[in-house]
């Protein structure tokens, strides 16, 4: 008998592929929105990891999201010609392994960025985030065999619902099962008081790049299902915009609150499609609950227990 | 012979970075955060010298000032409301809360400028007359570039008075030395909050109009970029630290401008990272910051 979680974890599966099957007689715009749900739940949650359980702040998880998609992207597009074969022309085995490769890409890129900067603490470490995602946008401007600032066009569309669901169900059993292990009570040591957790031992440098390597590799994955869904990627789309998106579903549901991070994924990708109509109004209504937030409900909109530390 | 008019180029970039970055720096020095909305209040001041402007009937040396004058009172009461507004119910947490909040204002203002102003780019109006001078060697200076010098050499020396000779000065350098004994000693701290929002306000919006007048159009998303890099430049200075920002800020304009003479125009942005990120590495405190021990 497996444990509970990972019977939930194949039961999401499992219902992903099913309702996969039937893509074709959904609603396309629904079924558009249903996979962008999925896509910023897992860039949610991998972000939570970060900023929420081990108190981290990132700015540039738009910048892994991005090297992911690339990365991803280019395996297919431009090399799947020649990959192909080799897996027998099976789309669902060269499918996972570009977006593992491209998760792999951002995961480096985590540990590049990581390793020097997780010593900074707090608002240093935003910036440097941010300047970070910066520069890869910079970077893939300026890279001509990926397009520049045209961006990749002709991207095979692999992305289905199973893939989409099925990675957010992944991530977050993984995140899941990683905040209840010995590594997890590290993490939260290190978000909770760090000077107290370096007094016990612990090595909050290590664990602050662990959490960040781990959700870049996550932001990663959903990068090449984003790639394979929109079918076209620039690097103005992964901008400080996206980042900041994201930054906002995990407070709106509550660092360290993962039930809390994917209502408010699925509430603001939802809201966002229902705003759409607002056109100028939507980023000053985003920017405006930012604040009255942070002023009123430091804590998320879904935490309701006083027991985890709320910053 | 080039290489002295890239200088010239890069010390008047570097003196606008100089002036965004004192704002940052001395925020900083009195709250102990990154006021990430002072990118805007320099948009907002490039944009109040624009409406402004437009109302001059030409170019003069004394309507380039008011213009000046003006738009700095502008900003000054437009940070001392985000202050009220934003960050004094905020007072006491932690720093991530208001750093988050600080991006939510930030996003405000763009949004809210793009709806007030529109997004379309515009053209900046002439403020002073426009003239180029060519000096014997071939090097040539505009206008604009000298009204940035002297603007910025007049404000550094206001500033140094008001921080070094004024009551209100002190009280600023005794609440960034320790707050709570500052309050003891009967300072005001909150009058001085938002009169450090106040001073580095109306030099962001000066730096906005120096800004615009350089590079002629100006869109209400044109505060992020110079403001991270004003940001970057007060770091390198070292944060708190008001001469380091000046210094900063020089040297940056300065780098950036070598970047580009080198024939890296497209990476120019990527490069006040590149220093970011070096500096946090190898002299985490600034060039001219102390390093503080942290007590427990």
């Amino acid at each position: 008998m497996l444990p509970r979680s990972q019977s939930y974890l194949i039961a999401v599966l499992v219902l992903a592929f099913g309702a996969s099957l039937f893509s074709r007689s959904y609603n396309p715009y629904f079924l558009d929105i249903a996979l962008t749900c999925g896509i910023n739940i897992t860039l949610a949650v991998s972000l939570n990891l970060i900023n929420g359980y081990t108190g981290q702040f990132s700015l540039g998880h738009a910048g892994f999201m991005a090297l992911g998609a690339y990365a991803a992207a280019l395996l297919t597009t431009n090399f799947g010609g020649t990959l192909l074969p080799l897996v027998g022309g099976q789309t669902w085995i060269l499918f996972p392994l570009a977006l593992y490769v491209g998760g792999l890409v951002a995961a480096l890129a985590g540990l590049l960025v990581g390793a020097p900067s997780l010593r900074l603490k707090g608002d240093y470490l935003a910036i440097v985030t941010l300047g970070f995602g910066e520069i890869i946008r910079v970077l893939l401007q300026n890279i001509d065999a990926v397009g520049g600032p045209r961006g990749l066009i002709g991207i095979p569309d692999y992305t289905t619902l199973f893939w989409a669901f099925g990675l957010a169900a992944i991530t977050i059993y993984t995140v899941w099962a990683l905040v209840n292990s010995t590594y997890g009570r590290g993490f939260i040591a290190v978000s909770d008081d760090e000077v107290a957790a370096e007094a016990m031992g612990i090595n909050t440098t290590r664990y602050k790049i662990m959490a960040f390597v781990v959700g870049a590799f996550f932001a990663g994955l959903a990068g090449g299902i984003y790639a394979h869904f929109k079918q076209y990627i620039a690097p103005q789309g992964f901008g400080f915009d996206k980042s900041i998106e994201i930054v906002v579903m995990v407070i709106l549901g509550g660092m360290g609150n993962n039930v809390g991070v994917i209502i408010a994924a699925v509430l603001l990708t939802v809201l966002t499609e229902m705003l759409r109509k607002f056109g100028d109004y939507r980023m000053i209504l985003y920017s405006l609950l930012i604040i009255v937030l942070m002023i009123t409900r430091p804590q998320g909109l879904f935490t309701w227990t006083g027991k985890r530390k709320t910053t | 012979m080039e290489f002295l008019q890239q200088l010239i180029n890069g010390l008047s970039l570097g003196a606008i970075y100089a002036l965004i970055a004192l704002g940052y720096t001395m925020v900083y020095g009195v709250l102990r955060f990154i006021n990430f909305a002072h990118s805007e209040v320099f948009m907002v001041g490039a944009f109040a010298g624009y409406y402004l402007g437009r109302r001059l009937p030409g170019a003069s040396f004394g309507g380039g000032l008011l213009v000046l004058l003006v738009a700095m009172v502008v900003c000054a009461v437009l940070g001392v409301v985000i202050e009220k507004l934003a960050y004094r119910p905020l007072r006491g947490r932690s720093t991530l809360t208001v750093l988050i909040t600080a991006i939510g204002v930030s996003l405000l203002l763009q949004n809210a400028g793009q709806l007030i102003f529109g997004a379309n780019p515009k053209s900046f109006p002439q403020l002073f007359p426009q003239q180029n001078f060519t000096t014997a060697g071939g090097l040539v200076v505009s206008s604009g570039q000298i009204a940035v010098f002297v603007v910025t050499v007049v404000l550094l020396f206001a500033l140094h008075y008001i921080v070094m000779k004024t009551r209100i000065g002190t009280a600023m350098r005794a609440l960034s030395f320790n707050p709570t004994a500052a309050s003891l000693v009967g300072i005001n701290n909150d009058l001085v909050i938002s009169f450090t929002f106040a001073l580095g306000s109306s030099l962001a919006a000066a730096g906005g109009i120096l800004y615009a007048m350089n590079y002629p159009s100006i869109d209400p998303l044109m505060g992020t970029l110079p403001g991270m890099k004003a940001f970057v430049a007060a770091v390198l200075g070292g944060i708190g630290n008001i001469p380091g920002a000046a210094l900063g800020g020089v040297l940056l304009g300065l780098i950036e401008t070598l970047v580009v003479a080198l024939g890296g125009s497209t990476y120019r942005d990527a490069v006040a990272f590149a220093v970011l990120i070096l500096i946090l590495l190898f002299r985490p405190a600034g060039l001219l910051g102390k390093f503080q021990t942290e007590k427990v």
